[in-house]
C-alpha cells in the first residue's frame, strides 16, 4: 500500500503542492485529476524518487522511502510521450529493467516475451521503436514498466498524444490489464473522461491541494466546489447572494437553500443548477441555440444557462426548466 | 554558372589547386621512393598518430566533465566561463605556445615559483596540454549540445526501471551520444593531427610530426620532393578524416525546435562538489596561461647579463621598449616593431583581397545553381589542407614562375597575403553567405515596386544587413592573417618577418631579454586577437552557425 503523508513542494519560491496526503490500496487505481501546472507530474516524480519532497513522507507497505533511490523502488512509471529508448529495439526496451536487475538471459527472454504478449506486441520484438505508431509506442512503454513486476504503477498523462478512438481502445485495455495484474496504480491526467473511465477513486487537484476525493460517481454528482463544478463541466454554475437566512437570490429568482454551510446575509455563494423535474427553481427562457452532441442536444438558453435534451427544440421557442440547486464551497 | 564567381575560382585555381598539383607532380619523381625516406615518413606518420591520439584522449578527459557541467548545471559566471573555454580556439598558435611557455616553460612562472619540483613538464607534456587547451571547446560544444538535446526523461525512465547512475551512463546516455562523441573526437583528432606551430614552438624539431617534418625537409634540408611526399600523405589522411567527419555530422540530428534547457543549480552535495571542482579546474586551466603571458611580459625573473646567480626580479617595461631597438646591428635583424607593421600590412591586404573575391563568390553561392552546388564543397577544401602544405605548394610553384625576369613572386612580400587569402576565403564566404541568403528577395521587390532604383535598393535593403556581416568577415580575415604561423614561417623572407614568425625567432634565441620580448610581442598579438574575437562575437548574426 502506498501512503503519502503531508507532502509539500515549492517551485521557484511558489507553493506547488501543499500538504497532500492520500493512500493507494492494493489493486486500486487512483486518479489524480487537475489542470496542467497543478503539480501532478511533480507528485509522480516524487513518488518515483526522481525528486524529493520538501516536507512530508512517502511510505510503501509502511516503509519510509526517503532514503531509497529511484532504481531500488521497483515502481513502474509510464511517461507522457513514453520516453522510449530510441537506440533500442522493442524487445530491448521491454527488457531494459530486467537487464538492469542482472537477470539471466533466459529469464529476460521469457519475461519480455510475456509482457509483449500482454500488450499485444508479439512479433514486434526486433522493430525500432522510432518506427512505431503512437499507440504501439504506448504499449511498449506499458510493457517496459510491467516487465519488472512493479510494486506500483504510475502513469503520467499516458494517452495525451493519442487520438480519440485510439484513446478509448487503449484505455479499455489498460483497465483490463490493471484489474488482471492487481497492481496498485496512480494515474495522472487532465482529461476527465480518461479519469472517470480508469479510476476506482478520483483525487481532484487544484492549486497544489486535493479539493475533492471520491469514486467517479460521487465526484461527478457532488463536485463540492465552484471550481470543481466548472472544471468537470458538471452543469450550470451561477452566482447568488444570501438574501436572508436559508434563502439565496439569483438572477433567475429566489430559492430555498438546503446545505450544511453557515452563511451570513449578503454573502456571495456559487450554486450548481441541475435540471430536475422536481427542482425548486423554475426558469422561463428562450432557446438561443441548439448544438448536436451525439445522442443528445445541448440547448443554450437566454441568460447563459444550458441543458441537455433528447429532442431538439426550435431556436427562439420559450421553454420552462426546473432546476435543483446545490450550494458550492468557494475554493 | 554566375560570372561574378569567376575571379575567386581563378584565384583558387592558381593559388591553391595548381600548387597542390605541383606537389603531387613532385612525388612522381620516383627517386624519392627510397627505403630511408619511407622509414622517415613512417616514423613521422606514426608519431603524428600517437600524439594526436594521446591529445584527443586527454581532451576528452577534460572536455566530457566540462560538457556535462555546461549542459546540466547553472551557476554564476557560466557564460563567461564558457566563453573563456572557447577563446583558445581562435588564438594564434604562437600566442598559445608563448602562454604555455610563460606558465610551464623553463623560464616560466612554475619553474620560478617551484624550482626543481615535480611540476616540471616535459616539452611533450606541454604540447599535449596545449592541444587540450585548444580543443576542449569542441567537445563542450558538440557533446554538450547533444547532451542538452537529450530528453531528460530517458534518464528518469532508466532510473525507475532499476538502472543505477552508472548504468544510466553506460546503457542510455553514452549509446545515445555515440555519433556526437565520434564526431567531436574526429574533429579534435583532425586538429591535433595537423597541429604545427604548437609542436614546433613548444617541442622543437625533435618532435617530428608530419607537419614539422615537411617544414624541416623543405626549409632546412631543402629536399622538396621528400617534403612533397610527406604532404601527400598528410593530405590523404586529413581528406579521409574530413570525409568521415562530414558523414558523421550529417547523421547528427538537427533539432527542429531546441529543447528548453534542463540546466539547474546543483542541489546535492555530490553535485556541488562536482560543479565546484570542474569550475575550478576549467577556470585555472583556461585563465592561468592567458594571465601568465601578459604578466610575464612585464616581469623580470632572472639575472641580468654578467650578474649570473644574482637574480633580480620586479616589474619592468624594458621588454616593450626594447621592441623598437636594433641591438644586434645585423642586417637580417628586424626590429619587432617592423615585424608588427609587416603583419598589419599583410592582414590589411588579406582583408581587402578576401573581401574582393569573397563578396561576389558568396552572393553567387547564396542562390546556387547547378554549378554553384558543385563549387561549394570545392571552395571549402582549403580548410582541410594544412598551412604548411600550402606554404610548400607556394615554394614549389612560385619559385620558378617568374613574372618578370628579375622578379619572382616567391621573394615578393606579396606572397604572404596571397597565402593568407586562400586560408581566410572559406571563413569569409561562410560569414557572408548566410547574411546574403537571409535577405528575402521579396524585400528587394517591394523596394523596387515602391520606386527604388537598383542602386537605391542595394543601398537601402542589402547594405544595412550586409555591412555587419562584411565587418565580421573582415575581422575574421584580419585575425586569421595576423596569427597565421605555418604558411608564414615557410614563406616569409628573412627581412620581412610577420609578428608570429618574429616571436618564434625570439623564442628560439637564448637570453632573458629575447624571451621577454617574445612575451611582449605575444601579449600584443593576444590583445589584438582578443579584440577581434570580441567584435566578431558582437557582430554575429543571431542563429548563425559556429562550426
Amino acid at each position: 500500500m502506498l501512503e503519502l503523508r503531508h507532502l509539500s513542494k515549492t517551485y521557484e519560491g511558489k507553493p506547488l503542492l501543499s500538504n497532500v496526503s492520500f493512500t493507494v490500496a492494493d489493486g486500486e487505481t487512483v486518479c489524480l485529476l487537475g489542470a496542467s501546472g497543478s503539480g501532478k507530474s511533480t507528485l509522480l516524480r516524487m513518488i518515483a524518487g526522481l525528486e524529493s519532497p520538501e516536507s512530508g513522507a512517502i511510505c510503501f507497505d509502511g516503509v519510509d522511502l526517503a532514503q531509497t533511490p529511484p532504481h531500488l523502488r521497483d515502481f513502474g512509471l509510464v511517461f507522457q510521450d513514453y520516453a522510449l529508448f530510441p537506440h533500442l529495439t522493442v524487445f530491448d526496451n521491454a527488457a531494459f529493467g530486467l537487464k538492469m536487475r542482472d537477470q539471466s538471459k533466459s529469464q529476460i527472454q521469457e519475461r519480455a516475451a510475456e509482457v509483449l504478449k500482454l500488450v499485444n506486441l508479439t512479433g514486434f520484438e526486433s522493430r525500432k521503436v522510432t518506427e512505431l505508431s503512437g499507440g504501439e509506442q504506448q504499449r511498449v512503454a506499458l510493457a517496459r514498466a510491467l516487465a519488472i513486476r512493479p510494486r506500483l504503477l504510475m502513469f503520467d498523462e499516458p494517452l495525451g498524444a493519442l487520438d480519440r478512438t485510439l484513446k478509448d481502445q487503449v484505455l479499455d485495455e489498460l483497465r483490463h490489464i490493471l484489474h488482471e495484474t492487481h497492481i496498485p496504480a496512480v494515474y495522472v491526467t487532465h482529461d476527465q473522461e480518461e479519469a472517470f473511465t480508469i479510476a476506482d477513486r478520483i483525487l481532484l487537484l487544484h492549486n497544489g491541494r486535493i479539493i475533492r476525493e471520491g469514486t467517479p460517481a460521487e465526484v461527478w454528482s457532488h463536485p463540492g466546489s465552484a471550481w470543481a463544478a466548472k472544471f468537470l463541466n458538471v452543469g450550470n454554475v451561477v452566482e447568488g447572494v444570501i438574501s436572508e437566512k436559508r434563502k439565496v437570490e439569483t438572477s433567475f429568482g429566489v430559492v430555498d437553500l438546503r446545505c450544511e454551510h453557515i452563511h451570513a446575509v449578503g454573502e456571495q455563494v456559487g450554486l450548481l443548477l441541475k435540471p430536475s423535474s422536481t427542482g425548486p427553481l423554475k426558469v422561463n427562457a428562450r432557446v438561443e441555440d441548439v448544438l448536436f452532441q451525439r445522442d443528445q442536444f445541448k440547448v443554450e438558453l437566454a441568460g447563459g444557462l444550458f441543458i441537455h435534451l433528447k429532442e431538439a427544440p426550435k431556436v427562439g421557442e420559450p421553454i420552462q426548466i426546473h432546476f435543483d440547486v446545490e450550494c458550492l464551497s468557494n475554493v | 554558372m554566375k560570372l561574378r564567381s569567376l575571379p575567386a575560382i581563378l584565384f583558387l585555381a592558381l593559388f591553391f589547386f595548381y600548387p597542390l598539383a605541383r606537389i603531387l607532380g613532385l612525388t612522381l619523381d620516383t627517386s624519392v621512393f627510397t627505403l630511408d625516406n619511407f622509414l622517415l615518413a613512417w616514423r613521422a606518420l606514426s608519431f603524428t598518430f600517437y600524439q594526436a591520439f594521446l591529445s584527443t584522449f586527454l581532451t576528452f578527459l577534460l572536455g566530457l566533465p566540462a560538457a556535462y557541467l555546461f549542459a546540466r548545471f547553472d551557476f554564476r559566471g557560466k557564460s563567461l566561463l564558457r566563453a573563456m573555454t572557447a577563446i583558445p580556439f581562435m588564438l594564434p598558435t604562437v600566442v598559445v605556445a608563448s602562454s604555455f611557455n610563460a606558465l610551464f616553460g623553463p623560464r616560466g612562472w612554475l619553474s620560478f615559483l617551484a624550482p626543481s619540483s615535480t611540476f616540471n613538464f616535459s616539452p611533450f607534456a606541454l604540447i599535449l596540454l596545449a592541444h587540450v587547451f585548444y580543443n576542449t571547446t569542441i567537445i563542450i560544444r558538440i557533446v554538450g549540445n547533444a547532451l542538452t538535446q537529450l530528453d531528460p526523461r530517458l534518464e528518469a525512465a532508466a532510473r525507475t526501471l532499476g538502472a543505477n547512475p552508472l548504468k544510466v551512463w553506460t546503457h542510455v546516455i553514452l549509446p545515445l551520444l555515440r555519433v556526437p562523441l565520434l564526431a567531436a573526437g574526429l574533429l579534435v583528432f583532425l586538429f591535433d593531427f595537423t597541429s604545427f606551430g604548437v609542436i614546433l614552438l613548444l617541442g622543437g624539431a625533435k618532435f617530428a610530426t608530419l607537419e614539422v617534418e615537411i617544414y624541416i625537409q623543405a626549409l632546412q634540408l631543402l629536399d622538396l620532393p621528400m617534403a612533397a611526399l610527406l604532404s601527400v600523405i598528410q593530405l590523404l589522411c586529413t581528406l579521409t578524416f574530413s570525409i568521415l567527419y562530414s558523414r558523421l555530422s550529417a547523421q547528427m540530428l538537427v533539432p527542429t525546435a531546441p529543447r528548453p534547457s534542463t540546466a539547474r543549480r546543483p542541489r546535492t552535495l555530490t553535485e556541488k562538489l562536482y560543479t565546484a571542482s570542474i569550475i575550478f579546474l576549467l577556470s585555472s586551466f583556461f585563465v592561468l596561461p592567458l594571465i601568465a603571458l601578459p604578466i610575464r611580459s612585464i616581469t623580470r625573473l632572472e639575472a641580468d647579463r654578467g650578474q649570473r646567480g644574482d637574480v633580480q626580479y620586479g616589474l619592468t617595461m624594458s621588454y616593450y621598449s626594447e621592441l623598437f631597438v636594433n641591438r644586434r646591428g645585423s642586417i637580417f635583424y628586424v626590429p619587432p616593431a617592423e615585424a608588427a607593421r609587416n603583419s598589419l600590412t599583410y592582414a590589411a591586404a588579406t582583408v581587402a583581397l578576401s573581401l574582393l573575391l569573397g563578396l561576389p563568390l558568396a552572393s553567387a553561392l547564396a542562390r546556387p545553381g547547378h554549378f554553384e552546388r558543385i563549387l561549394d564543397p570545392l571552395l571549402m577544401l582549403p580548410l582541410g589542407a594544412s598551412a604548411v602544405t600550402l606554404g610548400l605548394g607556394f615554394i614549389v610553384t612560385f619559385n620558378r614562375l617568374l613574372l618578370t625576369s628579375h622578379f619572382s613572386l616567391l621573394s615578393s612580400p606579396l606572397i604572404i597575403p596571397l597565402a593568407h587569402t586562400i586560408i581566410a576565403l572559406p571563413f569569409v564566404v561562410r560569414a557572408l553567405q548566410p547574411a546574403i541568403t537571409s535577405i528575402p528577395e521579396r524585400l528587394r521587390h517591394a523596394a523596387a515596386t515602391l520606386g527604388a532604383s537598383p542602386w537605391r535598393v542595394w543601398q537601402t535593403v542589402d547594405w544595412p544587413i550586409l555591412s555587419r556581416a562584411i565587418l565580421s568577415a573582415a575581422t575574421f580575415a584580419f585575425t586569421v592573417s595576423l596569427g597565421e604561423f605555418g604558411a608564414a614561417t615557410l614563406l616569409a623572407r628573412p627581412d620581412f618577418p610577420t609578428l608570429p614568425v618574429a616571436i618564434a625567432r625570439f623564442l628560439a634565441q637564448p637570453g632573458g631579454l629575447n624571451y621577454g620580448q617574445a612575451m611582449a610581442m605575444s601579449t600584443i598579438l593576444m590583445g589584438i586577437t582578443l579584440l577581434g574575437i570580441l567584435s566578431i562575437e558582437k557582430l554575429r548574426l543571431p542563429g548563425a552557425g559556429e562550426f
